[in-house]
């Protein structure tokens, strides 16, 4: 596995170019466009305060920087560096701003959530719409880019407006029977629209594209309900994650529960894999333990970690969630299915430091990863079953069905792993610190690397 | 002394009247026994004296009567005698009586020890079941009480629930309210939120100084690089007619897709029809007793099989679809019903085993435990029947003892006839010894005169050599010689083995015990000797004999009991050996 030299940024803004080509990170209020595979600096823009958000069009062409103290939106072109694009919203503010499908209109959710603006590069046009919810998701654009579906809420109901991206064409309207909605997701082949509650009521509603319910699902009454919905690629399964620390999958012909994922503490199937982080800190004598060596930090620090294969039962480190606090940690947050929707993980949050991988061929639980310490990020790699996971420490983690490997990011001045990006080929990862970032480059994982190692120690 | 025995009796007689009489009323009767001592001396010296006699006597006669005893004196006879047996009489009845109640008195005293005690237990019980008589008194008052404490409690909870009955659905109510108003002030937040945000809209929207604005350095185009177009109900057409577009591939791949799982699935469904058919047809033959049952199956079976070629042919054919489903459904309630049959069956049968193997078994050991019996009692029969008859043989001739000796007799003889062969068998064995002995020394001594015939001849021949050439040897001649001697010495020892052989054998059979050793031992001394009793041939050979006499010394030492073949073999080898020298010699 090769590691790059570390590079500067803020508030982890890094994203790479769809076509993969490019690597646009934010360093305070400049942004540096690299080339992916020789990290050399292609361009460098300078933006007029610092960088609150960063994002590629879909073409790759343009970059969309906002500021959203200063309530302004700055695009830049990849082709001509000397085309520029200012978009001041004014005194309304600007809490979002996101580019639109066809990576030509920019959308600004603006203060209080107002309205949002649709501005056109191509023709200066502005649009408004009114009345968006505030909401956990209440803006999501279908995968084909055709169509935009939007949360509204106007005299204490909601209502779901889907539009066309083209030319912002209102094509259907519809009140949601929803008490608060919360969120809305198209599914991946774009015809069905799934829209669920708050976490005060378990409802979630899938809509055709047409705006016919198509079904509703709810599986409880009273206690806090869904807290993540996810749709696997195939646009075959629907995974609720919820508070009663449990995934529901709904399939795609009837719409009912065909599976359910409980994340119990102390884990009894004997075919499911229980991997468990074990560290090692590396023998220190008292004379290492000076001034100098604290100061160099890094390999002193750095301590030695590895899976160990634990035979059920497997107690699993449980955080009992304060009941007077809202927002209680607990439940399946994090919902995400392979690229071949051949597996899901999950991550319940009163057991912070365990990531669950489900086989959904089996329906049955195949892996389990018991950190040491809290699981910040997890994402699959686009193109193979493979899942990356950091923690927060100087380690990256992956797991395959062939087994879990852990690889010590090895570079000067403490790189903690705090995020992580695939690229769109599967075979880069884009590692973010506080204030770093770092390519890893695995173009051997399918040659010598540990992970292939592992597969003959499992 | 008949007095004086007189002057004891009477007290005594009065004592058990007394006895007698107190024997009624139990309580006086301590009080008589206390005074009877006293009474007793009372009377021994006032109730009879010499005056009295008359009186006493009639007093006494009077009392006995009383007694319903014979009386003691009669006075008919005119004589006051007094009838000596009758008092006697009396005196003894009235000791017996005396015994009587001193024995009932006994028994009465004890009855009343036992009553008196009987009387103290019960007065104790009847204390203690008063005791406790008070307790449970007092205890049911306890229990009472904290029955009424517990009632009491009872309604005060009762009342409790009653209030929090009350005050939950208060809450309840509360909370309703509480919700509805929420809801309410939520809604109407909402709405001057809302107001505000249109407000402050406008406000943001008519405010001069600060607007929105897009800073562009030149237009840039469409992605798709196409212009773009008005807004109009043509556009708005287009947009449905894509969704709608969009919807209908989504439900077509969707259909396709479920429509080749069904084919998957009908074509599974026809390879089961046909296992079943097949299955079902195949068990056909084999279960007789439901014939009936099966016939119109059968005809179903048929029909169907001839169907399902068809099916292929018009597979999306709602009514053929219905057939199918309709057959597989029919048969696999048939496969159903033979299975669950075929089950019934093979548990009727498993039980119906188990139990037979039980009873069968069970009975065929009792008829084989029979057959046994009989077949043992058959053979002890058989086995009397022969002893019957053996002692029957044999007790007719003679008996037993007769029997008994005839057969020692027998074996005496046998016996006998036995040593005697063996001793003839000895003898032989001796003579053909002796004449083997014989032989050897005539061997020997052959050899021993042809040593010294050759030696003649030699020197003879020397003689003539020397006779005839001045420079002659004297080896060759002797040689020649020898020669010859050797030739004469085989055809003897050949001569030898032949009743060598005789020998060997009734050897072998009669004597392969060491007795024979003693027999055998001088015969080898003896040839020891005879050897060596030719000293003056040593000279002329006596490396040949000395070899000969190693050989003898290894056989002594040699094995004893095998001595005997040894020995023959040493012949043998010995006579081969001189052969085998005597042809290396030519």
């Amino acid at each position: 596995m090769n590691f790059s030299e570390v590079f500067k940024q803020s508030n982890q803004l890094c994203k790479v170019s769809p076509d993969g080509k490019y690597l646009a990170t934010c360093v305070q209020y400049r942004l540096v466009v690299r080339d992916v595979s020789t990290l050399q600096i292609l361009q460098l823009y300078t933006c007029l305060d610092q960088i609150s958000h960063m994002d590629w069009s879909s073409d790759s062409l343009f970059i969309l920087c906002a500021m959203y103290k200063r309530g302004l939106v700055q695009v830049w072109s990849l082709e001509q560096p000397d085309w520029h694009c200012k978009i001041d919203e004014g005194s309304i503010g600007l809490v979002s701003s996101r580019w639109s499908p066809d990576g030509r209109h920019i959308l600004n959710t603006t203060e209080f959530h107002l309205r949002v603006t649709v501005w056109s590069l191509c023709t200066k046009a502005v649009s408004y719409i009114k009345y968006p919810k505030a909401c956990q998701k209440g803006i999501d654009f279908s995968r084909d880019g055709c169509y935009m579906a939007l949360a509204e809420r106007r005299d204490c109901k909601d209502y779901v407006s889907v539009f066309v991206c083209d030319d912002w064409h209102l094509l259907r309207h519809f009140e949601t029977e929803t008490q608060d909605l919360a969120g809305l997701e198209w599914s991946p082949n774009g015809c069905v629209l799934a829209v669920w509650d708050s976490c005060l009521e378990y409802k979630v509603l899938l809509y055709s594209l047409d705006g016919r319910l198509l079904s509703t699902y709810s599986a409880y009454e009273w206690s806090l309900g869904v807290k993540s919905v996810t749709w696997s690629p195939s646009s075959q399964f629907l995974a609720i994650g919820s508070y009663d620390e449990k995934v529901r999958i709904l399939n795609h012909i009837t719409w009912k529960k065909i599976a359910q994922f409980e994340h119990i503490a102390t884990i009894n199937n004997t075919k499911a894999v229980v991997y468990k982080e074990v560290e090692k800190r590396p023998a220190v004598g008292s004379d290492d333990l000076s001034l100098h060596n604290i100061t160099i930090g890094t390999t002193l620090f750095n301590t030695q970690s590895k899976y160990e294969i634990c035979p059920p039962p497997v107690q699993v480190p449980v955080v009992k969630p304060d009941p007077d606090r809202a927002n209680p940690k607990i439940g399946v947050s994090t919902l995400a299915f392979s690229s071949d929707s051949r597996y899901l993980a999950t991550k319940n949050d009163n057991m912070a430091s365990v990531v669950w991988v489900w086989d959904m061929q089996k329906m049955s639980l195949l892996a389990v990863l018991e950190q040491t310490s809290a699981v910040r990020c997890f994402q699959w790699d686009p193109r193979r079953p493979r899942l990356a996971l950091c923690t927060g420490n100087t380690k990256l983690y992956l797991w395959s069905p062939a087994g879990c490997v852990s690889v010590q990011v090895p570079t000067e001045g403490g790189f903690q792993v705090q995020s992580l990006n695939w690229h769109c080929c599967g075979e880069t990862l884009i590692l973010l610190g506080k204030d770093q970032l770092c390519l890893c480059d695995d173009e051997k994982i399918g040659g010598n690397t540990p992970l292939q190692i592992l597969n003959f120690t499992c | 002394m008949p007095e004086s025995s007189l002057d004891i009796f009477p007290p005594k007689v009065k004592d058990i009247c007394s006895s007698s009489i107190e024997c009624r009323p139990s309580p006086l009767r301590q009080s008589s026994q206390s005074s009877l001592p006293l009474h007793r001396n009372y009377m021994l010296s006032t109730f009879c004296t010499e005056k009295n006699v008359q009186e006493c006597l009639s007093h006494i006669s009077q009392e006995v009567s009383s007694l319903g005893l014979p009386p003691v004196w009669m006075e008919s006879g005119g004589s006051s005698e007094m009838n000596v047996v009758a008092v006697l009489n009396c005196i003894y009845d009235l000791i017996q009586l005396h015994r009587r109640g001193l024995r009932t008195l006994e028994n009465m005293e004890v009855e009343q020890l036992k009553s008196s005690s009987n009387l103290d237990y019960l007065q104790l019980t009847s204390t203690q079941l008063k005791e406790q008589l008070e307790l449970s008194k007092r205890e049911n008052t306890g229990l009472l009480e904290r029955e009424r404490q517990l009632q009491l409690k009872v309604k005060s909870l009762q009342n409790c629930l009653k209030n929090e009955k009350e005050e939950v659905q208060k809450l309840q109510n509360i909370i309703a309210s509480r919700a509805s108003q929420y809801n309410h002030e939520m809604k109407r937040k909402e709405r001057e939120f809302n107001k505000l945000r249109e407000r402050l809209n406008q406000l943001l929207v008519d405010k001069k100084e600060k607007k929105q604005a897009i800073d562009v350095l030149n237009n840039i185009g469409r992605a798709d690089g196409k212009r773009s177009l008005w807004k109009t109900e043509k556009t708005e057409a287009k947009h449905e007619g894509e969704m709608y577009k969009t919807l209908l591939s989504d439900y077509d791949i969707r259909q396709r897709e479920l429509l080749l799982e069904n084919a998957e699935l009908k074509k599974v469904l026809q390879q089961m029809k046909k296992d079943m058919v097949s299955i079902l047809s195949s068990k056909k033959p084999t279960l007789k007793d439901d014939q009936h049952q099966d016939d119109d199956i059968q005809a179903d079976l048929e029909e169907e099989v001839f169907d399902s070629s068809k099916e292929s042919v018009e597979l999306y054919c709602v009514h053929a679809r219905e057939k199918l489903t309709n057959s597989i459904r029919l048969q696999w309630r048939r496969l159903k019903s033979h299975v669950e049959r075929l089950d019934n069956q093979a548990s009727l049968a498993q039980i119906g085993r188990s139990k037979n193997t039980d009873a069968v078994s069970r009975e065929t050991h009792e008829e084989e435990m029979d057959r046994l019996k009989l077949e043992i009692q058959q053979c002890k029969d058989f086995i009397q029947t022969q002893h019957q008859l053996l002692q029957q043989q044999l007790s007719s001739p003679y008996d037993e003892e007769k029997a008994s000796l005839l057969s020692d007799c027998y074996m005496l003889q046998e016996k006998e006839r036995f040593r005697d062969e063996w001793k003839t068998l000895e003898e032989q064995r001796k003579i053909f010894e002796r004449e083997r002995r014989n032989f050897t020394e005539a061997a020997i001594r052959l050899s021993h005169e042809r040593k010294a015939f050759e030696d003649d001849r030699a020197t003879w021949l020397k003689h003539q050599f020397l006779n005839l050439s001045p420079f002659a040897d004297s080896n060759k001649p002797q040689m020649s010689k020898s020669k010859s001697a050797f030739l004469i010495s085989k055809t003897e020892a050949s001569a030898a083995s032949a009743p060598e052989k005789l020998i060997k054998r009734p050897s072998d059979t009669t004597s392969p015990t060491p007795r024979c050793v003693p027999l055998t031992s001088p015969s080898t001394a003896e040839l020891y000797p005879t050897l060596c009793l030719v000293p003056e041939n040593r000279s002329t050979k006596p490396k040949r004999l000395t070899e000969h006499v190693e050989e003898s010394s290894n056989f002594l030492n040699g094995n004893v009991p095998a001595q005997h073949k040894h020995w023959n073999d040493r012949e043998d080898h010995s006579s081969h050996t001189l052969t085998k020298e005597k042809t290396s010699s030519i």
